[in-house]
C-alpha cells in the first residue's frame, strides 16, 4: 500500500459490557454479592471457592434480573436457557471454567435508541445502537499483584467470584469514540433507571470492552476495512473515548504502513494504558484459545414463559430517553436532560416538585440550580435530601401564585434545609415565623407610605415622580420594603405613584 | 459375634439390647486391624471417632431417646464423598492432604439417622477404572481370592462389605463402579436413579452420571441404607424433590404379575460360560415364580461404551481441571511460572488413567471436534434412553448379567484399558439413562468367585426394583455365602 495522504476513514465500533447484578447474594451460592476489597476472601464458600465436591445453584432474583435488564434492552427473551462452561486455566478462576451462556444466551435481538448531541447548530441525531445478545454469567475473582516491584507473589481475592453479571454485546453500530462514550453514558443511565445495578465503574459493576477497527476511504474510492482489535478494561467514560481515539488512530497508520486487512491476521486483545495514552498488545498467548464450551452437567435448563416475560415488561420503570421526551413538552432539551440525566430518585423529586406547584418550568429552575448545588455542596444523593418534593413543591406554589417573592422563598428554602423533614403543612408556619408573607394588605402599607412621603429626605425623588420621571421612585421602594418584610415590590410601587400623583 | 451379620440381624439385636454398637464397632475395628492388611480396603480407618459415635449412640438408645433408623450402625465411606475435617483423597496425590471444610450432603444423612462412620474406603483415583488398583495409594483385594481384583471404582467399599468390616458402605457409579465391584465381591449394590441422591460433596468425576448408593450383603440392607441416603437437597440442582418411599416396610410384599425382560444380545458372544449359566438360572427361578419372561430389544445400546467414553471423559477434564495447585491440593515444589506450575502439578500428581481420560476428554471438546465427538455422544445417549423407555412398555425390570466375567485377577487388564473399559458393558447404559439399576449374588464360580445379577428399573422405580431383587434373594441363597476370612 503506497501512503495516500487523501485517505479518510471511519471508525466503526462494538461493545461488550460487563454489568454486575446488584442481587443480595451470589449468581450460584449464598454468599453477599458485596464489593469488598479490603477483607479479601471473607465472602466465600465451598461453592464459589471450586472446591472438589460443590455444586451451583442458579439464583432465580439474578436471572430475574437479568431478564428486566434485557426486556429494557428491547431483547427477546428466550423460552429456554442453558449454562455452559467456558474452560480455562488462571488463578482468579477456581473452577478452571466460568459458568456462562455460550450458543442459547438468555436474550438476544434488541436495541438501544441514544441521541448524539451535535456539535454546532445542526439537529441532534438519532441512533439506533443494535444489541446481538445479552447473557448471563458469573464473575471470576481478582488476582492482587505486587507492585512494589520487588517481586512478590501475586495473591487471590475470590469474594467477586461468583458475583451475576450480565455481558450485553452491542452490533457494530457506533461509529465515533463520542459515539461509543454517549452510549456507554446513555446504557448507563438505563441500567441505573431499572435500578438492577449500582453501575460504579470504580468498582468494576460495569465494565466495557470495545471491538475496534477502521474502514478506509482510498482515493480512488475503495472501502478497505482493518483488522478488528478488542481493547479490554475501560474502565471509565472517558478512557473508553481516549482508548478508542487513540485505536482507531494507530490503526489507520498501520494501515497506511502495511496495508493489512481485515481477516488476514488474527484478532488481536490490547489493553489501554491511560497514562501513556495509547493501547498495548495484551495476553498474546490467549489468541488462540479454545474455551471448550460444553453444556454445564451441574445445573439444569432455565424456562420461562411468555406470561410471565409480559408481567415483567409491565414492570419496566419508564426510559430515560422516554422521560426526556415527556419533560419536554415544559422544558427545554437542555433542562430535561440535565434532570433526567441525574438519575430516576432526582428526576422523580422533579416531577413531585412540579406536580405540587402545577408549574414544570419553575420547578425545573430550582431542582436544577438550588436542589443540585446543595446536593453538590453537600456531596449527598437526592434520597437524603432534606428537603421533602411536596415541601419544596408547597414552597413553589406560593411563588407561583405571587403569595411568596422568588428572594423570600430562597430564605424559605435556606431554613427549610438547615431545619429538614418540615412537612408541607408547616410550610405557612415558616413563611410567617420568618415574617415573609406578601403583604398586599394595603392597609398595613398605607402608614408606612405615607411616612416614606412625608419624610423631606424623599422631597426630591418625589418631586421627579410629580414631573413624569416614575423611576425615581426605586429608592423609596427600597426603603419601605426593608421596614415591612414580604412586602411585594409591584405593590408598593402601585401605591406609592398613586399616592404621590393624587397626593 | 459374626462380622457378616445382615443390618436386620444386628438391628434387631442392637434393639433388643443383646449387643450395643460400641461392641459391634470394637469387634469390626478388631477384625479391620487383623484382616485389612491383606484386602486393603481401607485408606483411613477413624476407629477413635467411630467409638466416640457409638458411644453417644448407645447412651442414647439406652435413655429412650428417638434414634436414627441406622442407629448404631458401622458404614464406610467410599473416600470421595467429602467429609469435615477428614482427608477427602479421592485415591490419588492430588488431594493427599486436602482436608474438606464441609460434609457432603450423604454424610450428614448418615450422621442424622445416627450412623457410625468406620473409615473411608480405597478407589480408583477419581473413581476412574474398574478394579480398585489405580488407586495412588494402594491396591484393594477380593476378600474371595486375594490374587483377584475387587472391581471398580467402589472396590473398597464392595470388599469391606464381603471381608465383614462393615455391614454397609456407601459407593459412587458413573458407569458401574458400585454394580461391578458388588458382582466381584458377591455382595448387593446399587446405583439409584440419576437424582434421587444428591451430589453435593461427592467430588465429581462426570457430573451427568455420578450416582452415590449402598452396599450391603442383602437386599435388605441396600433399601436401607438408600432410605437414609435418598432425597432432596437444595444444593444439587439436578436432586429431584421426590418423596423417598420406606423401601425397607415394603420389601416383601408380592410381586404380582411381574414382567422381566431380556436382551438376547446380554448372552452372546464375551460373556463368561458359568456367569451365563448363573444368569439363565436366575431367569428361570423368576420363571418358576410366577414372572413372565419377555424379549426385549435395546438398539442402541451397542454404542453405550462408545458413547460413555466420549461423555465421561469430557466432564471428567472439565471437572478435574480445578486441580490446578493454586488454591488447595498438590502443587510441585520447583516450577518457573504459572503455566509451569499447572503443568508441574497435574503430571506428578495425577495416575497415567486418570491422565488418558483428561487428555481423552480434552479432545472430544475441542473446537471442530465437539460436534463430532460430544455433541454426537449426546444425541445417541438420548436414543439409548429412548430404547429403555419404549422397553419399560414391555416390562418392569430388565435382566441381565452385571459383567461378562466374574472378578478377574490382580495385574491381568492394567495394560489393556480397552478390555478393562468393556468390563463395564452391561452397566454403562444404566447411567447414561439415569436409571437405577442393582447387582445382587447368584452364584459362585466352580473356582469360588461370586457372580452378579443385574437389574433394571425406570428412573425412580427403585421400590420396585428392590422388591424384584428381594423376591429373587428370598428364595436362593447365594447372598448367606461369607468368605473364608475368618
Amino acid at each position: 500500500m503506497v501512503p495516500n495522504k487523501t485517505m479518510t476513514y471511519q471508525t466503526i465500533i462494538g461493545l461488550e459490557v460487563h454489568v454486575q447484578l446488584n442481587t443480595r447474594t451470589k449468581l450460584f451460592c449464598g454468599c453477599p454479592n458485596r464489593f469488598n476489597p479490603d477483607e479479601p476472601n471473607t465472602q466465600t464458600c465451598p461453592v464459589c471457592l471450586g472446591l472438589p465436591g460443590a455444586l451451583p445453584v442458579m439464583n432465580r432474583k439474578a436471572y430475574r434480573l437479568g431478564v428486566r435488564t434485557a426486556l429494557a434492552l428491547n431483547c427477546t427473551i428466550a423460552p429456554f436457557t442453558k449454562w455452559d462452561r467456558k474452560q480455562y486455566f488462571y488463578p482468579d478462576l477456581p473452577k478452571a471454567y466460568q459458568i456462562s451462556q455460550f450458543d442459547l444466551p438468555f436474550s438476544s435481538d434488541g436495541w438501544v435508541d441514544v441521541v448524539l448531541p451535535d456539535e454546532g447548530d445542526a439537529e441532534p441525531t438519532h441512533r439506533r445502537v443494535g444489541i446481538i445478545r445479552a447473557h448471563l454469567e458469573e464473575d471470576a475473582g481478582k488476582n492482587v499483584h505486587d507492585e512494589s516491584g520487588r517481586g512478590g507473589d501475586s495473591r487471590v481475592d475470590l469474594n467477586r467470584t461468583g458475583t451475576p453479571l450480565v455481558e450485553i454485546v452491542t452490533q457494530p453500530d457506533l461509529r465515533s469514540a463520542a459515539e461509543a462514550r454517549t452510549f456507554l453514558q446513555e446504557l448507563r443511565l438505563l441500567l441505573l433507571y431499572l435500578g438492577v445495578s449500582d453501575c460504579n465503574m470504580q468498582e468494576g459493576s460495569l465494565r466495557c470492552d470495545a471491538n475496534v477497527n477502521v474502514r478506509v476511504h482510498t482515493d480512488d474510492g475503495h472501502e478497505i476495512a482493518t483488522p478488528i482489535v478488542e481493547i479490554k478494561n475501560l474502565n471509565s467514560f472517558s478512557s473508553v473515548e481516549r482508548a478508542i481515539e487513540h485505536e482507531a488512530e494507530r490503526q489507520f497508520a498501520e494501515f497506511q504502513e502495511t496495508g493489512r486487512k481485515l481477516g488476514e491476521v488474527p484478532k488481536q486483545t490490547r489493553g489501554w494504558n491511560a497514562d501513556r495514552g495509547e493501547t498495548t498488545p495484551q495476553r498474546e498467548k490467549e489468541e488462540a484459545a479454545d474455551y471448550r464450551y460444553f453444556p454445564d452437567p451441574d445445573l439444569v435448563p432455565v424456562t420461562i414463559g411468555a406470561e410471565q416475560v409480559e408481567a415483567m415488561r409491565a414492570e419496566l420503570p419508564e426510559p430515560p430517553a422516554a422521560r426526556r421526551e415527556r419533560f419536554q413538552v415544559d422544558l427545554t432539551p437542555y433542562d430535561a436532560g440535565v434532570i433526567v440525566d441525574q438519575g430516576r430518585a432526582f428526576a422523580d423529586y422533579y416531577e413531585a416538585v412540579a406536580h405540587t406547584c402545577e408549574d414544570g418550568k419553575l420547578a425545573a429552575n430550582w431542582v436544577t440550580q438550588d436542589v443540585l448545588r446543595e446536593l453538590n455542596d453537600r456531596d449527598i444523593e437526592i434520597g437524603t435530601f432534606p428537603i421533602d418534593a411536596e415541601t419544596l413543591g408547597t414552597v413553589l406554589a406560593k411563588i407561583a401564585a405571587n403569595e411568596l417573592t422568588t428572594k423570600s422563598g430562597r430564605e424559605v428554602f435556606g431554613v427549610l434545609l438547615e431545619r429538614a423533614g418540615v412537612s408541607p403543612a408547616d410550610v405557612d408556619d415558616v413563611v410567617e415565623e420568618l415574617g415573609l408573607a406578601v403583604v398586599s394588605d394595603t392597609g398595613a402599607l398605607e402608614g408606612v407610605i405615607d411616612a416614606a412621603i412625608a419624610n423631606p429626605a424623599n422631597a426630591k425623588a418625589i418631586a421627579a415622580v410629580r414631573e413624569g420621571k416614575q423611576q425615581a421612585v426605586g429608592p423609596m421602594i427600597g426603603q419601605i420594603m426593608k421596614e415591612v418584610k414580604g412586602a411585594d415590590a409591584k405593590v408598593v410601587r402601585a401605591m406609592l405613584i398613586e399616592r404621590i400623583e393624587n397626593g | 459375634m459374626s462380622a457378616s451379620e445382615t443390618t436386620a440381624a444386628l438391628l434387631g439385636r442392637l434393639e433388643r439390647g443383646e449387643t450395643t454398637s460400641t461392641a459391634l464397632t470394637e469387634s469390626l475395628l478388631d477384625r479391620v486391624a487383623q484382616h485389612d492388611e491383606s484386602i486393603g480396603s481401607f485408606l483411613t480407618v477413624n476407629g477413635e471417632t467411630a467409638l466416640e459415635t457409638a458411644a453417644a449412640i448407645d447412651a442414647k438408645r439406652a435413655a429412650g431417646e428417638r434414634v436414627g433408623r441406622l442407629a448404631g450402625l458401622p458404614v464406610a465411606l467410599k473416600d470421595i464423598l467429602c467429609t469435615k475435617g477428614e482427608p477427602t483423597t479421592c485415591g490419588s496425590r492430588m488431594l493427599e492432604h486436602f482436608v474438606p471444610p464441609y460434609d457432603a450432603h450423604v454424610v450428614e444423612r448418615l450422621r442424622a439417622e445416627d450412623a457410625v462412620l468406620i473409615g473411608r474406603t480405597n478407589m480408583d483415583e477419581f473413581a476412574m477404572d474398574s478394579s480398585t488398583e489405580n488407586s495412588a495409594f494402594q491396591p484393594t483385594r477380593n476378600p474371595w481370592d486375594t490374587s483377584r481384583s475387587p472391581g471398580g471404582s467402589s472396590g473398597g467399599s464392595a470388599a469391606c462389605v464381603a471381608a465383614g468390616f462393615a455391614p454397609l458402605s456407601v459407593g459412587t457409579d458413573t458407569g458401574g463402579s458400585i454394580r461391578q465391584p458388588a458382582a466381584f465381591c458377591g455382595v448387593v449394590g446399587m446405583k439409584p436413579t440419576y437424582g434421587r441422591v444428591s451430589r453435593y460433596g461427592l467430588v465429581a468425576f462426570a457430573s451427568s452420571l455420578d450416582q452415590i448408593g449402598p452396599f450391603a450383603h442383602d437386599v435388605h440392607g441396600a433399601a436401607l441404607l438408600l432410605e437414609a441416603l435418598a432425597g432432596p437437597d437444595e444444593r444439587d440442582a439436578t436432586c429431584i424433590d421426590r418423596p423417598v418411599p420406606e423401601y425397607t416396610k415394603s420389601l416383601d410384599e408380592p410381586l404380582a404379575g411381574l414382567r422381566v425382560g431380556i436382551v438376547p444380545d446380554h448372552f452372546g458372544e464375551g460373556l463368561d460360560g458359568e456367569v451365563d449359566e448363573a444368569v439363565r438360572e436366575a431367569i428361570n427361578v423368576y420363571a418358576e415364580h410366577g414372572a413372565k419372561i419377555v424379549e426385549i430389544d435395546l438398539p442402541h445400546q451397542k454404542y453405550s461404551v462408545a458413547v460413555y467414553y466420549l461423555i465421561a471423559p469430557s466432564e471428567a477434564s472439565s471437572n478435574l481441571a480445578r486441580y490446578d495447585g493454586v488454591h488447595y491440593g498438590r502443587r510441585a515444589e520447583e516450577y518457573t511460572d504459572l503455566v509451569d506450575m499447572y503443568v508441574a502439578s497435574r503430571s506428578e500428581a495425577f495416575g497415567p488413567e486418570v491422565k488418558r481420560r483428561i487428555l481423552l476428554g480434552t479432545f472430544a471438546l475441542s473446537e471442530g471436534y465437539s460436534d463430532q465427538y460430544y455433541n454426537t455422544a449426546l444425541r445417541v445417549r438420548r436414543l439409548i434412553r429412548r430404547d429403555f423407555d419404549a422397553a419399560f412398555e414391555k416390562c418392569d425390570v430388565i435382566l441381565g448379567p452385571t459383567t461378562p466375567t466374574p472378578a478377574f485377577g490382580i495385574g491381568e487388564l492394567v495394560d489393556d484399558p480397552l478390555a478393562m473399559y468393556l468390563n463395564d458393558v452391561y452397566t454403562i447404559a444404566a447411567n447414561l439413562a439415569g436409571l437405577p439399576a442393582i447387582s445382587l449374588p447368584c452364584g459362585f464360580t466352580k473356582s469360588g468367585l461370586p457372580i452378579g445379577l443385574h437389574l433394571q428399573a425406570p428412573p425412580f422405580e427403585e421400590e420396585g426394583l428392590l422388591q424384584a431383587a428381594r423376591t429373587y434373594e428370598r428364595t436362593t441363597h447365594w447372598h448367606e455365602r461369607r468368605t473364608g476370612l475368618d
